[in-house]
């Protein structure tokens, strides 16, 4: 199935800022200033390493920020032009699970272990279309057998810790996509799983996108996923938006240095001369919330840091067909 | 990476000296509590030259008087200053109080580490402290009452029992956790002895647990201490404790409630002031109790 | 599965056994005669010797204690010595005010509690939090009695509405059984709740960070599902625990709460027995509550596989 690109955007994420209270002073801020776009069937990869902001800005867009401190502090995100920041507690409950659905990184812990599988898949039905309890489960069922769970009568009666890994995964997206969504958000769905097990679900997603049409937001820091499922790329890093681009021109030509970073840090696909040993690691951490520096905060851990980068936060800027990336070094360059 | 260190000692030293005063206004309960039982204390402890009057005299024409300036919180029906009595009645309650709870501590902590460590003292003190626990501590605690003349030093010890298998598997668990880690392993191979082993090792592992327990045992042993007096087979009825007050009180609720109102609120904020104290110290000592209570 | 039940079913003979010698050895090992102090002050040497016979006290320890035990087995608590009337008929008149007050602050405290302990845990550090836990520290540390003749002031004797004290049966009048179990269940139930409410929001508090709530909240429900039955569901174990284990506390009130609002319960009939030094009676009263005790907590312990399908026997 083919979607028009020239088509309006499902969801339209624009100058996304989310804080964190902090007790005393500014609040903290985890997500800066981001926007993206995604069309309907379109899989968008988020990348970045962990506490780079990614999650959080999946959690953003479901306005389920931890409480009482996790907030969105600026910005819209628009759902066929609504905006989601604005409407009301029970208008945002709506969307949650019928229109922006939901996966995570580990199915044991996200699944509920004391309700039934076929209750949790049916009471998403149940609270987002009135329809009575025993049409749920037969929805349930269907979305069972649409996973491809072998057995899915017996499942249904099943409790989660009964299931292995893989299959509790197909459980969460059979959740997930029970309401037909416009977009889901997958969180690192792959990353718990043995590698076997990785390649089936994303196949399974794959599948599935092709069937419904969803949008596809996969956040993930494995950019073997990346490679196989991105219709374009978002770079993050420490809460902003680095590099972004089409998956061919993000790895044909990737710009940013923290961008080159992770690719000379994964093993490659395919290649000839693969690495023997030690992958080639970006030395240091992402910093702390709290301890942001001034400028590029890439700059501390960048080899080709510059002295402007310690002082200003580069803009993102255009460098050729849909690729863009914020850097003054590559900026320089272009 | 030295330079970092050195300043985190540098910036950790004016900080400790304000921490008891930002700690009161981080914490304002648990300081409300200190000084509420500080208050307390102070007014058991000096109730002979606090107290109006002599908790004993009796002004049979006084009898039964509403609080006024004479006799601030009335009298009884004897014609008592209940104000001297209810000050005085702290006494006993303080003394029950802490009396219970070093004894069933103590206690408690010998026979816990023994359980922890012998395998075979395991089975059958833990299956007596099984069946300790199946019995209310109140109704333990009034039979053993039954079972002697009684005296302060016999409701000490009828109350104390009770609470000693609570104390006994606290301590046998933390002795359990900490003998399965090796350094306790390494400790026996080099040779230290037993004793030795359980203060270096054992000890300073069940202590914050240990005096927060005992924080909430000798609230619980004033409380128990006032409902066995109240039923009349507590302290002995000549004592002016705090229960015993209340039970000569209620038969005059109807006309003179002070009577019962005034040990009743005291009491009731001595156990409120150390069960606040329990929490504040739970909260400092121990932040993975504290998460689980 | 069937395994482990018996097997925690046969747990609860030891602990019975303990109970009874627990009991057996209070009386014989007391500093004293404990015949002479059965008897009393004004008893004759005769007396003392009747009353020491009569408890098998001139036995020998284990002889006592074989011979006693068989009693117990066959159902028979012995005599008391002050009404000469078999023990257990005795409890058995009594259980009734006991067992209806017992009943009535459960089902106050759980009503109370679990939604006071549940709010707290959802909106953990706000003002509600802090109030509700405030409320649950003064509940726990104000005697009963104070709560006790507080409501008896307030609503039997100024406001006349309910009555002062006593018990009526549920087969004499069942409204008048309900009103005079009103204030002795408010009165206790607030120092139960005040137990039950701290357990309930430290267990929530756990819950609710679980990652299956966040898919829970993520697939659209609303808070009182996820609260009742996402979260609660999943700290039901712990709860349920804690009823059972603060059924001993609770039992301790009764008996004081009896004596607040004259309720003719065992717990009076227990000071009744003390008072006039009637030991078979204490005895019997002890290993009856006890054994409720272990079956009330067996019972819960068997229960745990139908909240939490993990648990397997």
């Amino acid at each position: 199935m083919a979607f028009d690109a020239a088509e309006a955007p499902v969801l339209v994420v624009d100058g996304l800022r989310t804080e964190f209270a902090t007790g005393e002073g500014p609040p903290s801020v985890a997500v800066h200033d981001l926007s993206f776009t995604v069309r309907r069937g379109e899989t968008l990869c988020i990348v970045g390493e962990s506490g780079c902001g990614k999650s959080l800005t999946a959690l953003s867009i479901l306005r389920l920020l931890p409480r009482p401190y996790g907030r969105i502090g600026a910005g819209r995100v628009l759902l066929d032009g609504q905006d989601l920041a604005q409407i009301s507690d029970a208008e945002m409950r709506a969307v949650r699970g019928r229109a922006i659905s939901m996966i995570f990184q580990e199915p044991m812990s996200s699944l509920n272990p004391v309700l039934t599988i076929g209750r949790q898949i049916a009471e998403t039905v149940m609270v987002h279309e009135q329809l009575d309890w025993s049409a749920c489960m037969g929805r349930a069922l269907e979305m069972l057998r649409q996973v491809r769970i072998p057995e899915p009568e017996r499942r249904l009666q099943e409790y989660p810790h009964q299931l292995s890994g893989g299959m509790r995964q197909r459980v969460m997206i059979a959740m997930a996509l029970v309401c037909r969504p416009r977009v889901l958000l997958a969180d690192e769905p792959t990353t718990a799983l043995d590698v076997t097990i990785q390649a089936q679900i994303l196949d399974l997603v794959r599948d599935l996108q092709q069937e419904t049409g969803t949008a596809v937001i996969l956040i993930t820091h494995d950019l073997g996923v990346v490679a196989e499922m991105a219709e374009r790329v978002l770079v993050m890093y420490a809460g902003n938006k680095v590099e972004e681009g089409s998956v061919t021109e993000i790895f044909d030509a990737p710009t940013h240095p923290y961008t080159r970073g992770l690719m000379a840090a994964m093993p490659h696909l395919g290649g000839g001369q693969g690495h023997r040993g030690r992958l080639n690691e970006i030395p240091g951490v992402v910093p702390a919330l709290h301890a942001r520096p001034p400028g590029c905060s890439f700059a501390p851990r960048c080899p080709l840091v510059l002295d402007k980068c310690r002082v200003e936060a580069p803009p993102l800027l255009g460098v050729g067909g849909t690729h863009a990336a914020a850097c003054w070094v590559t900026a320089g360059n272009a | 990476m030295s330079t970092t260190i050195l300043g985190a000692s540098l910036a950790e030293q004016p900080r400790r000296r304000a921490s008891l005063l930002r700690r009161m206004r981080r914490y304002p309960l648990p300081t409300i509590g200190a000084l509420l039982l500080i208050l307390l204390v102070a007014s058991a402890l000096g109730a002979p030259w606090i107290a109006t009057h002599d908790p004993f005299e009796m002004n049979v024409v006084d009898r039964l008087q509403p609080p006024n300036a004479d006799y601030w919180f009335g009298t009884d029906a004897y014609g008592r200053d209940m104000f001297s009595r209810t000050l005085h009645g702290g006494r006993v309650s303080l003394v029950i109080g802490i009396a219970v709870a070093v004894a069933s501590t103590i206690i408690g902590l010998v026979i816990g580490v023994i359980a922890g460590y012998f395998r075979l003292a395991d089975a059958i003190l833990m299956r007596i402290m099984d069946g300790l626990m199946a019995i209310p501590g109140i109704l333990l605690a009034i039979a053993l009452m039954s079972l002697t003349r009684a005296s302060v030093w016999v409701v000490v010890v009828a109350i104390t029992i009770p609470e000693i298998p609570r104390v006994v598997r606290l301590v046998r668990a933390v002795v359990l956790t900490v003998r399965e880690q090796i350094y306790i392993e390494a400790a026996t191979a080099i040779g230290t002895g037993f004793p030795r082993l359980m203060l270096k090792h054992i000890l300073p592992n069940t202590l914050a647990p240990l005096i927060v327990q005992a924080t909430y045992i000798a609230a619980s042993a004033v409380l128990v201490e006032s409902y066995l007096s109240f039923l009349g087979v507590g302290t002995p009825p000549e004592v002016p404790s705090w229960g015993n007050i209340i039970a000569e009180g209620r038969l005059y609720v109807q006309i003179a409630f002070w009577n019962i109102l005034f040990p009743s609120v005291f009491l009731g904020l001595m156990v409120l002031s150390i069960n606040i104290l329990g929490d504040g110290l739970r909260d400092m000592l121990d932040p993975r109790l504290a998460r689980r209570l | 599965m069937w395994s482990y039940a018996i097997r925690r079913i046969l747990a609860t003979i030891p602990v019975l056994c303990v109970v009874a010698i627990i009991v057996f050895l209070l009386l014989r090992l007391s500093p004293g005669d404990p015949a002479a102090i059965i008897a009393g002050d004004n008893a004759t040497v005769d007396d003392i010797a009747m009353i020491r016979a009569q408890l098998g006290l001139d036995r020998p320890l284990l002889q006592q204690f074989v011979f006693w035990l068989g009693q117990l087995l066959s159902g028979d608590f012995g005599n008391s010595i002050y009404l000469a009337r078999p023990v257990i008929g005795l409890i058995m008149e009594r259980v009734e005010p006991t067992l209806a007050l017992s009943v009535t602050t459960m089902a106050f405290a759980m009503l109370l509690a679990i939604p006071m302990g549940v709010l707290a845990a959802w909106r953990a550090g706000s003002w509600v939090d802090q109030t509700i836990m405030a409320l649950s520290v003064l509940a726990f540390s104000v005697p009963v009695f104070l709560i006790g003749y507080g409501l008896v002031i307030g609503f039997s004797l100024t406001l006349d509405l309910l009555p002062v004290q006593g018990f009526v049966s549920l087969s004499d009048d069942p409204l008048q059984f309900l009103r005079h179990l009103v204030l002795p269940t408010i009165a206790l139930g607030l120092v139960y709740s005040a137990l039950l409410a701290r357990i309930t929001r430290a267990t929530m508090l756990e819950t609710l960070n679980e990652d299956f709530i966040r898919t829970a909240r993520a697939k659209g429900l609303a808070e009182p599902r996820v609260l009742l039955l996402h979260a609660l569901k999943n700290a039901s174990v712990p709860i349920v625990t804690t009823i059972g284990t603060g059924l001993a506390l609770l039992i301790g009130g009764v008996v004081v709460t009896e004596s607040v609002f004259a309720i003719p319960g065992i717990g009076r009939l227990t000071i009744e027995a003390v008072l006039q030094r009637d030991y078979p009676v204490i005895q019997g009263v002890i290993l009856v509550i006890a054994a409720v005790y272990v079956f009330v907590n067996l019972a819960i312990d068997l229960a745990y596989p139908l909240l939490d399908p993990r648990i397997r026997f």
